[in-house]
């Protein structure tokens, strides 16, 4: 038998009962569609990471405290080291290539505008670069400036989803917004920004940083040794720089902390880092999601096996009658292979078809975008292929290994 | 031997199952010969290893030990797949259950024998105006696209002998063919048979009822694996007889 032939039978054999062999491409079709939209969905996640990190400006150096490490001020009962408020105007004046320093402190109070109270919104005090190093565009208004963050000045930038939750249509400009017990009168709004490494910008409040210190995390020991921050924003003039830059930040600091660079109370990383150390989290992430999927697609098989095996069964005479008519072991097996290939490949095309159409619903519908692979939708039609193969031999044997005069007495 | 060979020659054929103590022999050495165009019955009753003999004339099984000569070809050391083509395209096989294959048209159903075979590659335009020819011979040419569970008895056992003619085969091989019928459609597969022969086909046909053993030229009685006895039924060509038989008038 030729191909052809051998196709047309498989066909005819599959289209005579349609119901049974959607149930056994099930298996398949879930196994395949779930490999790309799962694979989709990862890399959608990835792409939008590294999309919104770089949309962060490339030329961002980190500097963050790392508690994990001892410093020379222990044991005096303060807290060990740390990154303090005048770090980053040292970091400004002494460091050479940097364009803009940035501190951030953030804190969760209730916030209240009129008779609208929300709890547990992020207030981000921060620094008058802030704009330009986070890339963050003003709607309406302006921001604060330098002056009005040194002179604990009680003004407020609104993230615009917020603006919108507080005020609604009205004009937020000019307006008082209460946090905690302090009011905070309403400059600017920022343009919508999205979320950024998870951080959610358009819900969040931005006030001067020196607002923060004095009026939701002060601490005892800032007179002896300044207001503690979390984070320390570096943009620097040109990607040329950045090596020179991280040394000298590491170095200045060391020697501010007095500890050695060994022990050092800091990190300092760049945009690479943070993007190497996303890639490599969605990329285990991905690779068990590519282990889930192929445990289904063998599963899947499995599912085609059984089917055939009982498909061998019940068509053991039909089995006997081809035989005596002249049919061949191997015309017997090439039967029952072609049809299980086929199975596969049906339900991988059909799988093919869920997942794309699967994966375009799950990126409309939800926040999360997704990027359909091309290479998944191979790997996924193929591996269908292979499990076909695999699992349609096993029943194909043992259908070609009958024998005649028993199978012709097969009821 | 002179002159044309034999269709059938079989030489002390023996059955064996089982080993040892307990094996139990279906045939204990059957010889018989069987020519070109001889219309032949095998009776006897249940374990008489007619079935056995059927199955080994069929070439759907092999004998323990002794030959069976073919057409001039030993078979009787053949391996599954050359046994295959044999009864592809030498032997044609009509079953007392007809064994068509279900949700099969007609045509379909004369058209598998032609599907492997080996020697007469014909495209399937060819193989299904090669079986309608045959299924219009047997007075089916209005059934063609019918299955098997549309057709009445004598119609399907007519699908059967279609697909057992298609391959125009050296011999045909009927196991009870008139056993699921009632008396009249039996009557017409006889008939269609006796046709058959008429037309100078070989046929070997097992059967329990003497009546339709009456039909054939010769009876071969099997009683526990052995030859009891070959009777010549009426008219016909006289065939080459087995030795140590006794003759019958009937």
């Amino acid at each position: 038998m030729n191909l052809t032939e051998l196709l047309l039978l498989a066909w005819e054999s599959i289209s005579s009962s349609k119901m049974r062999s959607l149930l056994t491409m099930l298996g398949i079709i879930i196994g395949v569609a779930s490999v790309i939209i799962m694979v989709s969905i990862s890399s959608g996640t990835e792409a939008s990471i590294e999309e919104q990190i770089t949309g962060l400006g490339s030329n961002l150096v980190y500097v963050t405290t790392s508690f994990s490490r001892g410093g020379a001020r222990e044991g005096m009962g303060m807290p060990s080291g740390g990154l303090v408020y005048e770090d980053a105007f040292a970091i400004a004046e002494e460091v050479n290539g940097v364009a803009a320093v940035v501190v951030e402190q953030s804190s969760s109070e209730t916030v209240k505008a009129g008779n609208v109270i929300l709890e547990g919104v992020t207030i981000l005090g921060t620094t008058a670069d802030f704009p330009s190093v986070r890339d963050m565009e003003i709607d309406e208004g302006r921001y604060f400036n330098q002056r009005e963050v040194d002179r604990t000045q009680k003004v407020v930038v609104l993230g615009s989803a917020l603006a919108e939750e507080l005020f609604g249509d009205a004009d937020p400009i000019g307006q008082t917004v209460t946090v905690d017990t302090t009011k905070l009168t309403v400059i600017g709004v920022f343009a919508e920004r999205g979320m950024v490494s998870g951080v959610d910008f358009d819900s969040q409040l931005y006030i001067p940083i020196s607002v923060v210190f004095q009026k939701f995390t002060p601490s005892q020991f800032a007179r002896f040794i300044g207001d503690r921050v979390r984070v320390i924003y570096v943009e620097i003039e040109s990607p040329e720089v950045m090596e020179s830059v991280i040394q000298q930040i590491s170095f200045l600091l060391a020697k501010r902390h007095d500890v050695s660079l060994e022990e050092a109370d800091f990190n300092v990383t760049t945009q690479q880092d943070i993007i190497q150390t996303q890639e490599a989290t969605t990329a285990a992430f991905r690779n068990l999601l590519a282990w889930v999927a192929g445990v289904s697609l063998i599963v899947g098989g499995i599912g085609i096996m059984n089917i055939m095996l009982v498909s061998v069964t019940e068509r053991t005479r039909e089995i006997g009658i081809r035989q005596s008519v002249g049919a061949t072991p191997d015309d017997i097996r090439w039967q029952f292979l072609t049809e299980a290939v086929l199975l596969s490949l049906g339900g991988g095309f059909i799988g093919v078809l869920a997942g794309v159409s699967g994966s375009w619903i799950f990126g409309y519908v939800s926040d999360m975008r997704t990027v359909i692979v091309f290479s998944s939708i191979l790997l996924a039609f193929t591996s269908a292929a292979v499990v076909g193969i695999f699992f349609g031999f096993y029943p194909a044997n043992k259908a070609a290994q009958l024998d005649p005069i028993e199978a012709l007495r097969h009821e | 031997m002179m002159g044309q060979q034999p269709i059938i020659q079989t030489i002390d054929v023996r059955k064996i199952y089982g080993m040892g103590e307990i094996s139990v022999a279906a045939l204990d050495g059957v010889s018989i010969i069987i020519e070109g165009g001889e219309f032949v019955a095998i009776m006897g009753p249940s374990g008489s290893g007619k079935s056995t003999l059927m199955n080994i004339l069929g070439c759907l099984d092999r004998p323990t030990d002794g030959r069976y000569i073919l057409d001039s070809l030993d078979v009787s050391e053949m391996d599954r797949v050359q046994l295959a083509h044999i009864r592809n395209n030498r032997i044609g096989f009509i079953f007392q259950s007809y064994n068509l294959l279900s949700r099969t048209s007609a045509l379909k159903n004369v058209m598998v024998p032609l599907l492997y075979s080996r020697n007469n590659k014909r495209s399937a335009e060819e193989r299904a105006v090669v079986a309608r020819e045959v299924l219009e011979a047997v007075g089916l040419g209005n059934r063609l696209n019918h299955q098997p569970q549309e057709l009445s008895g004598g119609e399907q056992q007519r699908v059967a002998i279609a697909r057992a003619l298609v391959n125009n085969p050296l011999l045909i091989l009927a196991d009870e063919p008139t056993g699921n019928l009632d008396t009249r459609s039996g009557d017409e597969i006889m008939e269609l048979l006796h046709e058959l022969h008429q037309n100078g086909r070989t046929i070997v046909m097992v059967t329990h009822d003497p009546e339709i053993a009456a039909h054939t030229q010769r009876t071969i009685h099997l009683r526990d694996g052995q030859i009891e006895r070959v009777v010549q039924n009426g008219s016909g060509p006289t065939a080459k007889e087995n030795q140590g038989v006794r003759h019958e008038s009937h």
